[in-house]
């Protein structure tokens, strides 16, 4: 049941909000015009360095784009403010597009540093453009208006910028809350675990890449028709890192950092503006140091931003009073038990041949990691891969899931050759892995890291999902996420963070996302690894339980103990090859496998 | 230098290594779990025990790579206080599992860079540089060459003349057997046998058990961070435990 | 274009990277010890190379001043390091090191601003006043987020640039300068062609200076072990070497590539409190032609620079800039195409 004290105070706001500029002066109203302008370039900054892991020194290039385009558009050629729109926000997310296709595969330092590169660029081609009015600029740029109202004011183009910041925030939330949203919130725990639930992370980042520009470029065409002019200096590097500043200052784990950040940035600047010169002759000098130094406080001391701390002291209140609330009901929250279930794929009968390995073998350079193994699984088994250190089975892994290509042989999934092919293909295809070291988002809740696993079974696109508009299918993915955790028995936790949770109940919960994708055949990478005792027993009952109900698994392990008594065969490598292949008594009492585990006296 | 000696267990001299109680987190897992154990001067001490039992933890932690909670002394000098930088100029070294060679310098760079914890300079250093090259001939052999373009066994050798430049009183071994054959195995383990007659104590963690217990004189059995059970090594060559530890039905060590 | 100017081009791309190199070592000396992407290193050569104008138009170099704060902040910062260690003992050793130590050369540069000082002791001033800088820097502000992300430690960067240039507007003024030359005259190189002593000059340094560079790291135990911290962290600490010192050696190095730097540009470019930044930008775009971790790959990417840059302004001296920041994004391409960068873990934001 919502509590209705969030929903009054929202109502709340948003009447001050609208009410304000009634009563206040038009310097302040022409503060607070700034800010929300601002708040749209840091709420793309929450979303693409918070969010999706990738930080842009760019930003107000983007914004210098869409401030531009709209300029040129009605002082050189006359047109509609409105028409100025579209332009910028053409313009700005196609180069948005082009950049992003070009620079976003950049991992690690690189990525920032060509942000750098393309931002200044940017800069320095607005500075020196003829068209563009060089260092100059463009001056009478036409103010907006709707019909024939004149929305030069400072008090009128209040509300075009606080409706639009209003609708991005509004848009941004719905975003996150939904399947695109679930794997940009995915991109920070790596591609692979992105492909593995059948989605292509240089996509995702992508149109976090162009949503953040557009935001940018929104930006940038309210500047124009605020400010009836456009220069070259408010778009540099500078001006990029002061947007940067924000997003960190207001916190990049939440949307809501944006408006704070923007707010609080531009306060302080006009305080010390206000100031400075009461202090010194040169303030002007000073304020760019006095910044910097903030900034570099700011990330020595408060990396979270104001929002971070916001939450942890409403989530530290929270704690200390328990809600009634109690155990998440299905009833909760949106979850509808009774919503129609997502199309689910035709399991193989039991014994069709689901996954055969021919004459598999992965080099190194001069090492041979995996050295012509064959096997196979058919459906309804447990098989189980095993070898001492160093024989070679993750790489045997990840030659089977595509995470790594095969130097020479064959692997073939439900028939067809999978061999080349990418992770996520194959993902899609039915075929859902786990991981040795977990790759839970823990921020996000239970039921959304298990809805992540359908992601290839569902099609919600960006604006679908930030208009609201997929509602029904997100029903459908919720009830099947919580089904699969009503089946590994977390259903009541459905709604706390998963990394609250302690590392048996984690893979377990990995499982429970694997098994969202309706998969063919589940393969487990080390899910006793680390795992106590009653949990490793636990883990063997439901993976028992599971293969009853017509799963198929293929487990990798070294844990002796436990596989032993969960398989119903197994395969046993040493040295990158395959040494024996039987049940697990035919194993156990192999001599060859008692010498690779215990080891050649020396 | 202000610490204070923990009691030690043994009656006679204070022992070189005393581990007591020692737990460390590794990320979410606590993966040793109050192991105690003791290494007297001139032994060489083995702990056994499967994958993923601990082992390496172990060591890094003593070593001072990852923190823990309880005790740990080197002759008599508590270790909690110290940062591993301090522990290699005290005596200890440590060859870890990934060998952590500088692979972009040779391997004559890579031996001398051993001693450099010891402030050796010139003649010195050369002495000590020509003995390590004629215990391991064929790291004289590759001295020019890249550390990086050397086979597995050669890493090895390498790993272990370069902590062996800094003549170390206690060496750290983490499963020197790795992903190397059978023959070379028994080379390494017979230098390490030798490095004892020249009074260095060794702390040797392998998953080979025969192997490790063939070169030792004391056995610690890990299991799921804890320490099933220890003995002499020749007698846990002959425990029917041992066996069953590594190819489970085993003891009931959680 | 005829050979005759593009000959000259070609000179004047040459001397530009010249500096680019120098610059380029110092940063991927950096980066690969430290992972801090050091921006700020243009504006160490910026204040070099003012220091050097202040000398010659008779003032006190401002930079004294800088150096002299930052000293003062080390030292509090170190002091409140140990004391929280329990190390009080070692507080008499820090203050001399980090407060003592970096005076020595402001107290040189003092003098050296009397009257009828000779040149070249300007010259060896403005060098040293600058070399503390960055260590001090990483000291105060790098050191204590030695374990964040690369990305938090490049915004660090970032806005400590931002924080040296506002320094530099308020010590130096908005004039820009130039100095007198190092070298003067020219050299006949047969067919008509001349090239300046200065661009000889620039060229000669770096090709002694970068032979310096790699016998210091080929020769000297201290230059190995700061090469084997670059490769290997966890090995450097498991034969005793500490990063922190290897970092401290790897920022004053830079440093004094940076003093270096600007007082071989000082006369041939109008220098300003801010020309820092784009000379370091570009010495980063050479750097990481040669991927941040590869000298020859960084020598090859200076000459590269150098020479775009040079023949790009013949074309659109406004453009020439935009030009070379655009090369970055094909030498990034071809990078992560020919060499797929290895999936690091990303770090979940504190909140």
């Amino acid at each position: 049941m919502r509590a209705t004290a969030p929903r009054v105070a929202v109502a709340v706001g948003v009447a001050a909000f609208a009410l304000a500029p009634l009563f206040l002066g038009s310097f302040t109203v022409s503060l607070l015009n700034d800010i929300g302008i601002a708040a749209l370039v840091a709420l793309g900054l929450v979303l693409l360095t918070g969010v999706g892991g990738a930080t842009s020194f760019g930003q107000a290039a983007f914004v210098g784009i869409g401030a531009y385009a709209t300029a040129w558009l009605t002082t050189a050629h006359g047109l509609s403010p409105w028409l100025g729109l579209l332009f910028a926000l053409l313009l700005s997310g196609a180069s948005a597009l082009v950049i992003g296709a070009v620079t976003l595969r950049l991992g690690g330092h690189f990525l920032p540093l060509s942000t750098i590169a393309w931002g200044l660029s940017i800069a320095i081609v607005f500075g020196n453009l003829e068209s563009l009015g060089r260092h100059s600029g463009i001056p009478n740029v036409p103010a907006l208006s709707l019909g024939p109202w004149s929305l030069a004011d400072p008090r009128a183009v209040y509300y075009v910028i606080w409706i639009a910041t209003g609708a991005a925030c509004w848009f941004a939330r719905n975003l996150l809350d939904s399947r695109p949203g679930r794997a940009m919130r995915s991109l920070r725990g790596g591609s692979t675990l992105l492909a593995s639930v059948g989605a292509d992370a240089v996509r995702v980042r992508l149109v976090l890449f162009v949503v953040a520009a557009l935001l940018a470029g929104l930006a940038g065409w309210l500047y124009a028709h605020k400010n009836r002019f456009v220069s070259p200096s408010p778009f540099d590097v500078r001006a990029s890192i002061e947007y940067l500043l924000m997003a960190v200052a207001g916190g990049l784990g939440q949307l809501g950092g944006a408006v704070v950040g923007a707010a609080v940035v531009l306060l302080l600047k006009n305080e010390l503006q206000d100031l400075l010169p009461l202090l010194s002759q040169r303030a002007a000098q000073i304020e760019a140091v006095a910044f910097a130094v903030l900034f570099i406080g700011l990330l020595h001391f408060a990396r979270a931003g104001v929002m971070g701390y916001a939450v942890r002291w409403w989530r530290a209140r929270r704690a200390r009073a328990p809600s009634a609330a109690g155990a998440a009901s299905a009833a909760s929250d949106g979850v509808v038990a009774d919503a129609p279930p997502l199309p689910r794929r035709a399991l193989p009968a039991r014994g069709t041949r689901l996954l055969e390995v021919e004459g598999a073998t992965r080099r190194f350079g001069g090492l041979v990691a995996v050295n012509d193994v064959s096997f196979a699984v058919d459906a309804g088994e447990i098989v189980g891969l095993i070898g001492p250190n160093g024989a070679g089975k993750s790489t045997m892994f990840n030659l089977l899931t595509c995470t790594l290509p095969l130097t020479a042989g064959r692997v073939r999934f439900l028939g067809d050759d999978i061999t080349g092919r990418r992770q996520r293909d194959v993902a899609r295809r039915g075929l859902a892995r786990t991981f040795q070291h977990v790759k839970l988002r823990p921020q996000m809740s239970l039921l959304d890291n298990v809805a992540l696993g359908t992601y290839a079974r569902t099609g919600a696109g960006v604006l679908r999902a930030g208009l609201r508009l997929d509602r029904a299918e997100e029903r459908r993915v919720r009830a099947e996420a919580w089904r699969q955790l009503e089946r590994i028995g977390l259903a009541a936790r459905a709604h706390e963070a998963a990394g609250s949770l302690p590392l048996g109940t984690q893979r377990t919960l990995e499982i429970a996302r694997a098994l969202a994708a309706d998969p063919v055949l589940l393969v487990l990478d080390e899910p006793a690894a680390g795992l106590r005792r009653l949990e490793k027993e636990a883990l063997g009952e439901l993976l028992k339980r599971l293969r009853d109900e017509g799963v198929t698994i293929l487990i990798v392990e070294h844990d002796m103990d436990f596989v032993m008594k969960l398989v119903d065969r197994l395969v046993v490598m040493n040295f990158g090859q395959k040494l024996v292949e039987g049940s697990p008594a035919q194993v156990r009492s192999d001599a060859r496998v008692q010498d690779a585990y215990l080891g050649a006296a020396a | 230098m202000g610490a204070v000696p923990l009691q030690g267990l043994s009656m006679s001299a204070v022992p070189l290594l005393e581990v007591r109680d020692l737990h460390v987190a590794y990320g979410q897992v606590e993966a040793v779990r109050g192991v105690s154990l003791v290494l007297e001067k001139g032994q060489i001490v083995s702990v056994i025990g499967p994958n993923g039992a601990g082992k390496t933890t172990l060591l890094a932690a003593v070593m001072g790579l990852l923190p823990a909670r309880g005790g740990l002394a080197f002759d008599g000098t508590d270790l909690g206080p110290l940062d591993v930088e301090a522990r290699v100029e005290r005596g200890m070294t440590l060859v870890p599992e990934q060998r952590e060679l500088f692979g972009e310098l040779s391997v004559r760079d890579n031996l001398l860079l051993g001693a450099y914890a010891r402030r050796l300079r010139g003649a010195t250093l050369k002495t000590r540089l020509d003995a390590v090259c004629a215990r391991f001939p064929r790291l004289a052999e590759r001295a020019t060459q890249r550390a990086d373009t050397l086979s597995g066994g050669e890493r090895q050798m390498l790993a272990l003349g370069r902590a062996l430049m800094s003549q170390p009183r206690l060496l750290l071994l983490d499963e020197p057997s790795l992903g190397l054959a059978p023959l070379i195995v028994r080379d390494i383990l017979t230098i390490v046998r030798g490095l004892r007659d020249e009074g260095v104590s060794i702390l040797l963690v392998e998953q080979n058990a025969r192997a490790a217990l063939d070169s030792s004189d004391h056995g610690y059995v890990l299991e799921t961070g804890e320490i099933a059970f220890a003995g002499a090594s020749h007698e846990l060559a002959r425990d029917p435990r041992v066996q069953a530890t590594y190819l489970g039905g085993g003891s009931d060590g959680a | 274009m005829t050979w005759d100017i593009a000959a000259i081009l070609a000179m004047d791309g040459l001397a530009n990277g010249a500096v680019y190199l120098l610059a380029g070592l110092g940063l991927v000396l950096v980066f690969s010890v430290t992972r801090v992407v050091f921006v700020p290193f243009g504006d160490v050569a910026a204040f070099s190379a003012l220091s050097l104008a202040a000398f010659e138009a008779g003032r006190t170099p401002p930079t004294i001043g800088l150096v002299a704060t930052l000293a003062v902040l080390a030292v509090i910062v170190e002091v409140a390091s140990l004391v929280r260690r329990g190390e009080a003992r070692r507080i008499a050793r820090a203050a001399a090191l980090w407060g003592a130590l970096p005076l020595v050369p402001c107290a040189l540069a003092w003098l050296a601003a009397r009257p009828g000082v000779p040149a070249p002791l300007h010259v060896a001033s403005a060098v040293l006043l600058v070399v503390p800088i960055a260590p001090l820097l990483a000291r105060v502000v790098f050191q204590p987020i030695a374990d964040a992300s690369v990305l938090v430690l490049l915004i660090v960067a970032l806005a400590l640039h931002f924080l040296l240039s506002g320094l530099g507007l308020l010590f130096f003024g908005p004039e820009g300068s130039r100095t007198a030359p190092l070298a003067s005259g020219t050299l006949e190189l047969g067919g008509g062609y001349t090239v300046s002593g200065q661009v000889l000059l620039m060229v000669l340094s770096a090709l002694v200076l970068s032979a310096l560079f790699f016998l210091v790291f080929e020769r000297t135990i201290a230059g190995k072990a700061l090469r084997a911290t670059a490769v290997n962290r966890v090995g450097a600490r498991l034969v005793g070497i500490r990063p922190a010192r290897t970092a401290l050696l790897a920022y004053g190095s830079a440093s004094l590539l940076g003093g270096l730097i600007g007082v071989l540009i000082a006369p041939v470019t109008t220098m300003y409190y801010d020309s820092g930044f784009i000379i370091g930008l570009k010495a980063f775009v050479a750097a990481i032609i040669g991927g941040l971790v590869s000298y020859p790959g960084t020598a090859i990417g200076a000459l590269a620079v150098g020479l775009v840059e040079s023949f790009a302004s013949f074309w659109s001296g406004a453009m020439k800039d935009a030009i070379v920041f655009s090369l970055l994004i094909p030498v990034l391409l071809l990078r992560s195409y020919a060499w797929p960068p290895a999936e690091a873990a990303e770090e979940e934001i504190d909140t």
